[in-house]
């Protein structure tokens, strides 16, 4: 089979070519449907003609304090998701990694959990998230300064699962110190994730974050291929680890932070997507970071337009319908990968 | 083209793996680097390969200290084999011998007809070509191994620094490993390599440099350099010597030194 390199190139970047135009569509439409998707009927080029033309009536003012907001957060958060998991798999070389192995995401939930306790969130409406960003900007030095010593990546997860561990124990301790069962239980919902009553200052407030965030994850996208063949072999290829590790964490505190701050924790989406990506465009981790960002981002939009369709009322927490959607997954991707082992 | 390292030393906590280890090898030359288990012969490839720096003295290329020259010069010019790490994602062979292209070109440029013209000719030398679709869970050690020095013979530097590059290899592709590297130096590059079979060392480097607790005991011609006392005094064996009908000097490694003849042999 010594299959001249032409045709070989052309399979393999055919499916590239049109994957992330078409991802882009597919996310665009579930946007467009997640504006279109709601409790009360709604005429959504009304609502938009009227919003043009700067008329405060009732639909205008529910498609951009209600239906604008929550759709932006699905993609927004989706995507950095996706790509923050596709990153952390390539990065530590690990099928199951995914954007809260470094502790970011629970140290993020505990900034949010402690505003909550603290009673700060009833006098600013930003206030959560904004304590779930300091959490994260926390775990992210945190690991920064414990991983500073060596290039290892062994290192980092260990800070990551310690970090993890303490940040999990000391939001158990503010629920266990919880002044009375109600506030518990809004801890405990707001916990589960979900995107429903944001505002555009949500939107605001983490979409520059999480641009960063991505923009220094996607510039690690050559060092990540270049580690799939072992540190050794990245540094001689002429990759600054350090300065490698250093976006990673800071990118991936950035957008999955403050993700955590306005959503609360959605799980499973980073660890699934890139599993669904990679059959189409090959095992290089480079060429999974854009259509997994993309897809993250269709898939949370997905599962937030499921939750509104459900007829439970309230509507299911989004982080609950992503977790019994991707749990299943990942059972079924282990025993395929089992299958084929 | 010269890489050296000038009275390195290299220390982990209390213990010096490299002590006043001074070595120098130029264009065209495939030194060997032999020496027992933990002498520090990886170490010191690593050291040369500019992934650590030395603990005192320096390591310099062309004259100029190594940490001065920029990652993606130092990248392009010195080009190294390892592959204990193996192979994280089962990506295709092609795609795995391309990665030596990327000190070529950093940003989002893709691939020219420069890398395309490098990654065939490193897979044809390596004989890896036929496998260009098969991806990484599929190949055989020894299939692994040539497509890992495939990756590093695309970098088509000056200088290939090689982590045992025969370890897994069937005899005849041990052969085949070790006269290509040979032919890699002919064509100009140097290449040093570590290497644990003393025949096939002795039999195709142009030097050998032995390392023995972390100092370097001989660096000289093969035959020079493994002398018998040396063999008993570092490896702790005895050999045998000879000569091939077709000219070429071999040693053989063929008992514990320590022991007589009659109790080891099989």
């Amino acid at each position: 089979m010594n299959a001249p390199l032409s045709p070989t190139l052309a399979r393999q970047t055919r499916p590239n070519r049109w994957l992330v135009p078409t991802l882009v569509l597919v996310v665009a439409a579930l946007t467009t449907a997640s504006i279109a998707i709601g409790y009360a009927a709604f005429d959504v080029p009304a609502a938009f003609g009227d919003w043009l033309a700067g008329r405060a009536t009732l639909p205008a003012l529910v498609l951009w304090e209600l239906r604008i907001p929550r759709a932006l957060l699905g993609a927004l958060v989706g995507c950095s998701l996706g790509l923050t998991g596709a990153v952390m798999q390539g990065y530590l070389r690990n099928p199951l990694a995914d954007p809260g192995i470094l502790g970011i995401s629970s140290a993020a939930a505990l900034g949010a959990v402690a505003v909550f306790y603290g009673g700060l969130a009833g006098s600013l409406s930003l206030a959560l998230p904004l304590g779930g960003i300091a959490g994260a900007a926390g775990a992210a030095l945190a690991i920064n300064l414990l991983a500073a010593r060596g290039t290892g990546t062994l290192g980092l997860i260990l800070a990551g699962v310690g970090l993890s561990s303490l940040a999990g124990a000391l939001t158990a301790l503010v629920l266990n110190l919880a002044p009375n069962p109600y506030a518990a239980l809004e801890i405990v919902f707001w916990l589960m994730g979900s995107l429903a009553d944001r505002s555009m200052d949500h939107v605001w407030l983490c979409l520059p974050l999480m641009a960063l965030g991505w923009v220094m994850m996607l510039s690690t996208g050559r060092a990540l291929d270049a580690l799939s063949l072992g540190e050794d072999t990245a540094a001689s290829l002429g990759f600054d680890l350090v300065s490698v590790r250093l976006r990673i964490v800071t990118g991936a505190a950035l957008a999955v932070g403050s993700g955590v701050a306005v959503s609360g924790a959605i799980g499973f989406v980073g660890l699934v997507v890139p599993h669904l990506v990679r059959p189409l465009v090959g095992a290089r981790p480079s060429a999974s970071l854009l259509p997994s960002g993309l897809a993250g981002a269709a898939l949370v939009l997905g599962a937030d337009i499921l939750v509104r369709l459900l007829p439970t009322r309230p509507e299911l927490k989004l982080g609950v319908v992503t977790a019994l959607v991707g749990a299943p997954f990942l059972i079924g991707l282990l025993f395929h990968h089992r299958g084929r082992g | 083209m010269r890489l050296a390292v000038e009275q390195a030393v290299f220390c982990v906590g209390t213990r010096t793996i490299l002590d006043a280890v001074t070595l120098g090898v130029g264009a065209g030359e495939f030194v060997g680097l032999v020496g027992p288990n933990g002498a520090g012969k990886t170490t010191l490839l690593r050291l040369l390969a500019g992934l650590i720096a030395p603990s005192a003295g320096r390591v310099t290329l062309d004259g100029r200290p190594l940490g001065s020259v920029s990652r993606d010069e130092r990248a392009r010019r010195v080009a190294a084999f390892f592959q204990g790490a193996g192979i994280g994602w089962p990506m295709r062979v092609r795609e795995i011998v391309a990665l030596g292209r990327l000190p070529h070109h950093r940003a989002f440029a893709a691939e020219d007809a420069v890398d395309r013209a490098a990654i065939a000719r490193a897979m044809d030398l390596t004989d890896t070509t036929h496998l260009a679709d098969r991806t990484e869970p599929t190949l055989a050690s020894g299939e692994r191994m040539r497509v890992l020095l495939a990756r590093a013979l695309a970098v088509e530097s000056e200088m290939l620094l090689a982590d045992e590059p025969i370890t897994a290899l069937d005899p005849a592709h041990q052969l085949d490993a070790m006269a290509l590297l040979r032919r890699v130096s002919r064509d100009g590059a140097g290449v040093i390599a570590v290497l644990h079979d003393l025949t096939l060392a002795a039999r195709y480097c142009d030097r050998l440099v032995v390392l023995s607790e972390g100092r370097i005991v001989a660096d000289a011609q093969p035959t020079a350099a493994l002398d018998d006392s040396l063999l008993h005094a570092v490896f702790g064996v005895s050999a045998q010597r000879g000569t091939h009908a077709d000219g070429g000097a071999y040693i053989l490694p063929w008992a514990r030194s320590q022991r007589t003849l009659g109790e080891t042999r099989p």
